[in-house]
């Protein structure tokens, strides 16, 4: 499917160059995460940390079955619980796989000065190239999700990363392996579509009329999707936004302003040249000398006489 | 360093000019360009086939082993997934399953018997040879003491009911058969292993 060479990417942070398109047909790669189906069992946590060797710091209990309580740069995923009362009243435990959605027009990636911290493979995985990556947290900015999390120990930036290397090698990331309900599903992206629409028509069949597919247009879509039962209003899964778009005024300065300011960091340097090229460099004349000096007696400074203005500021 | 404002501003200036050009597309690019996803790896581990030992349903399990085996290298186990091919799990596992790799290396793990005396408060090391004979020991004299030959109305039994054993669950089939078969054979009633499930 893909082999994530650097020939794959389509999307580098920064950079002007345009990326190599080497392999231009490319299957789209998607992780379905069917919360319907989901038991909270936590698999996917335990073998994200396993596989990308991560380990979090054993944290206090909360009250919730939230562990830990969110994102943090030793946990790439978490399980979000929510209680929620239907109007029925009855209650239904929704339990979200939250993570990055790996956007096909990635926020993060807009955000990023840092050139090649952030780059899309044509596959569509987003991954933090973390020797790039200056620490800034601009993508965290960028991210309509909230998912990017700034390490204190190196100052960098990271999230999932799709388990990279293991497509790259043809095998699924670690989460969609462990999971021992089939919840998450990995495969192209049409399949996954497909598949989702399989386990929309049954949902509907029970009762979820609104049973629906979480693969946001604001982004262009995203390559981890959601079966929700409630795809009406995905803000009861914790908070998962309902339309998800780039920050404007991260497209305002990153898309609008920064190729204006270019344009005129150029325009200047290249009058500039010019300007130096036509008229040449501005020097002091003996007349503005002694204009300088009549100034100066002008002004009640006689000592000023005879000594050189250029020398008075040396250190 | 001897700097005049004049030459301060000029140094200013060409360090704004260069670090432009990167932004304008002359800098460090072509390196962003170069840069990879992590490198695999499992590429050369060894694979081996195994059980989880967590609980009865015996999940499938991968076990992945820094180096190939050479003789001067020291194997350890660096990874450890579900087996596709195993008719119980089809690859997935737990999360106790998917963190099999942290029991393997917790510093709080047994690896070697410990026996405790009656009335005594800590557990202290013991050989195997020295365990497995005191339990042989015990069962015998247990077994010697209370085995139920007949019961009340004259019929042969053979029970053996104040001893009983319970087997780890990460047995295969011809393990579990042997376990079944030595416990019966001693008379055993209260048992319990994997061939039950």
């Amino acid at each position: 499917m893909s082999n994530l060479q650097s020939q794959d990417y389509i999307r580098i942070s920064a950079t002007t160059t345009t990326p190599p398109s080497a392999r231009n047909w490319e299957d789209q790669v998607s992780k379905l995460i069917d919360v319907t189906r989901c038991i909270g069992c936590k698999a996917c946590q335990a073998a994200c940390m396993e596989w990308n060797n991560l380990r979090d710091e054993v944290g206090e209990f909360h009250g919730t079955y939230d562990n830990p309580l969110d994102l943090d740069p030793h946990t790439w995923t978490v399980m979000k619980f929510t209680e929620h009362e239907n109007p029925k009243g009855d209650l239904e435990w929704l339990i979200r796989k939250d993570g990055c959605m790996h956007c096909e027009d990635p926020g993060c990636l807009k955000a990023c000065p840092a050139p090649g911290a952030i780059v899309q493979y044509a596959n569509g995985i987003v991954d933090f190239i973390s020797e790039n990556c200056i620490g800034c947290g601009y993508c965290v900015k960028g991210c309509p999700f909230d998912i990017p999390r700034i390490s204190e120990v190196d100052h960098k930036s990271y999230k999932c990363t799709l388990c990279s290397d293991r497509v790259a090698v043809g095998l699924e990331p670690a989460c969609v392996k462990a999971c021992p309900t089939g919840a998450i599903m990995f495969g192209s992206k049409k399949d996954m579509t497909d598949w989702a629409g399989e386990r929309i028509v049954d949902l509907k069949s029970r009762g979820f009329e609104n049973a629906g597919l979480y693969d946001p247009p604001g982004v262009q879509g995203t390559h981890v999707m959601y079966v929700l039962h409630h795809a009406d209003t995905p803000g009861i899964y914790a908070g998962l936004p309902e339309n998800p778009k780039i920050s404007s005024t991260v497209e305002f300065w990153k898309g609008l302003i920064k190729p204006v300011a270019l344009a005129g960091i150029a325009a200047a340097a290249v009058s500039g040249f010019l300007h130096w090229i036509i008229a040449g460099p501005n020097e002091v004349q003996p007349e503005d000398e002694e204009e300088a000096k009549h100034v100066l007696q002008a002004n009640g400074f006689p000592e000023a006489e005879g000594r050189d203005h250029r020398t008075e500021h040396q250190a | 360093m001897d700097l005049t404002r004049r030459g301060f501003i000029k140094l200013s200036g060409a360090t704004l000019a260069t670090s432009s050009l990167g932004a304008l597309g002359f800098g460090g690019c072509g390196e962003a360009v170069a840069a990879a996803v992590r490198p695999f790896k499992l590429t050369h581990a060894k694979e081996t086939r195994n059980t989880c030992t967590y609980c009865s349903v015996a999940c499938g399990i991968l076990i992945y082993t820094l180096g190939d085996g050479a003789k001067n290298a020291r194997s350890d186990i660096i990874h450890i997934e579900g087996d596709p091919d195993h008719p119980v799990n089809r690859g997935t596992l737990c999360p106790k399953g998917s963190a099999l790799l942290d029991i393997v290396h917790a510093p709080t793990r047994l690896q070697v018997p410990k026996y405790r005396k009656p009335g005594g408060t800590e557990f202290e090391e013991v050989s195997w040879d020295w365990a497995l004979d005191r339990i042989a020991r015990l069962m015998k004299d247990d077994r010697d003491k209370n085995f139920i030959a007949k019961d009340a109305k004259g019929t042969t039994v053979n029970r053996w009911i104040s001893t009983g054993m319970l087997a780890a669950s990460a047995s295969s089939s011809e393990t579990s058969y042997l376990t079944w078969k030595v416990a019966r054979s001693f008379g055993m009633l209260v048992f319990d292993n994997q061939a039950r499930v």
